[in-house]
């Protein structure tokens, strides 16, 4: 025998059912009086700086309807590329946008919207610059552990041709799951595929 | 940020503890599980920072489920419990100052939810969601009642244990996880489609609470301990990487 390494195992996940909203959406379930405002539900406010974006979508399963019991959750950078967090350690984040955000969905159609920033780049380890991207994070009844993946913009066709992830991506007809459309000014559309020939790509990160 | 060594990126997920994407037993997973193969990357910044929340946002009674969506003078209606643990590492240790989220059904088994049908009555003087911020040593706590068991469309006569949802936050992206909590010496556990998820039976019981008489509080409320293990760091001294990063 040798000796025993001490790691803990990660407690394992288990889906975040049908009623996810009543913990992380407290209020917009209809449970109000609990908490102030539901998390992540205001990303910026009026001293936020950077440019004024809107990414809307759906979650869709693998017959084509919209998931109308989904947690959508977003992380990114600030629009100088700064991560709102304790382990940032290039510089200060604007202290006026957090950097994430939640949305329930909508109740009848299962839309997700997101009012935020656009993001600045972010480097890679190596040192290489990433493309402004925002990360995914998708719970619903379901589905048994978290899914992480990462919108892009169509807007940033050269920053996307040198992103060190999406470079890496070996069907190439894949790379398109991850690009937000432009859907109009400052509004991009971002949906989301569990399965099909449509499949977003997950991250395993 | 006060790590005591050099870090790298986050340790990676093992995939056959958790529960597999696609389990025909929990039948909403067939058409909600991805088929393709998850594109594999170490963790970068964009993992390896994650939202903070100041202490401020958090009630007085935000962890006291007896009573956060109660009339005045009144209470939730239920065995009176008090779940409490350490959310960690997998290193051990203890992740201070991180948002738990927990929400649950009422001791009926019926939640507050306009598409719940199940027909147990609703409390009036319970909610059912609540939250705290871990302390210093990663230790959080909470009050409630004993939810109950509950019928769900699955096979014509599947139960969920009773059971507390649980959504962390860790201190990076990466450690994001929302699990369950199950309680000991309930039968129902391993005949639940939703936990044979879980592949192995040593990880099931990661998700049991033991009842811990030494932290109730005689002639008030019994206690349940349920430990939290997040995902954990490298640590490495050698790290490929340029200085700064």
């Amino acid at each position: 025998m040798a000796q025993t390494l001490d790691y803990l195992n990660e407690s394992p996940s288990q889906t975040a059912g049908p009623y996810v909203h009543i913990g992380c959406t407290p209020n917009f379930s209809g449970i109000g009086g609990v908490y102030a405002e539901d998390p992540g539900s205001r990303m910026v406010n009026d001293k936020t700086l950077g440019e004024r974006i809107t990414i809307r979508g759906c979650v869709f399963d693998g017959v084509g309807a919209a998931l109308k019991d989904a947690l959508v959750e977003i992380w990114q950078a600030d629009a100088a590329g700064l991560y709102n967090s304790p382990r940032e350690n290039r510089g200060q984040a604007d202290p006026e946008f957090s950097g994430w955000g939640r949305s329930p969905g909508d109740m009848e159609s299962g839309e997700f919207v997101f009012e935020t920033v656009k993001p600045g780049a972010v480097p890679w380890p190596d040192g290489r610059m990433q493309a402004p991207h925002i990360t995914f994070w998708i719970v619903a009844r379901g589905i048994n552990l978290g899914l992480h993946t990462r919108l892009y913009f169509d807007d940033e066709k050269e920053a996307n041709a040198s992103d060190p992830i999406l470079m890496r991506i070996e069907h190439r007809q894949r790379v398109e799951t991850l690009i937000a459309k432009t859907e109009s000014s400052a509004t991009y559309r971002f949906d989301i595929h569990l399965q099909g020939s449509a499949e977003t790509i997950f991250f395993d990160i | 940020m006060a790590d005591d060594k050099p870090q790298g990126g986050y340790i990676q997920r093992d995939r056959n503890w958790h529960p597999p994407a696609y389990h025909p037993g929990y039948k909403t997973s067939v058409t909600r599980s991805p088929q393709k193969a998850l594109l594999s990357f170490p963790s970068s910044l964009s993992e390896e920072t994650g939202p903070v929340f100041s202490p401020s946002i958090i009630g007085a009674r935000d962890n006291d489920l007896l009573h956060n969506f109660a009339a005045d003078g009144e209470s939730a209606i239920g065995p009176r419990i008090l779940v409490y643990g350490q959310v960690r590492e997998q290193s051990g240790r203890g992740l201070p100052d991180t948002l738990v989220e927990v929400w649950q059904a009422n001791a009926g088994g019926r939640y507050r939810h306009q598409k719940e049908t199940y027909l147990a009555s609703l409390d009036p003087n319970f909610g059912g969601c609540g939250r705290c911020m871990t302390d210093a040593r990663g230790y959080y706590e909470f009050r409630s009642v004993m939810p109950g068991p509950y019928p769900w469309p699955n096979g014509v006569n599947d139960w969920r244990p009773s059971h507390i949802h649980f959504s962390l936050f860790g201190q990076a992206f990466a450690q994001r996880l929302i699990t369950q909590m199950y309680f000991e010496g309930d039968p129902l556990i391993w005949k639940c489609p939703i936990v044979n998820t879980i592949p192995s039976r040593q990880a099931v019981e990661d998700l049991i609470a033991p009842l811990d008489l030494n932290a109730t509080i005689p002639m008030d409320t019994l206690a349940y301990r349920f430990d939290i293990t997040l995902r954990g760091r490298r640590q490495t001294y050698f790290e490929n990487r340029p200085q700064g990063l």
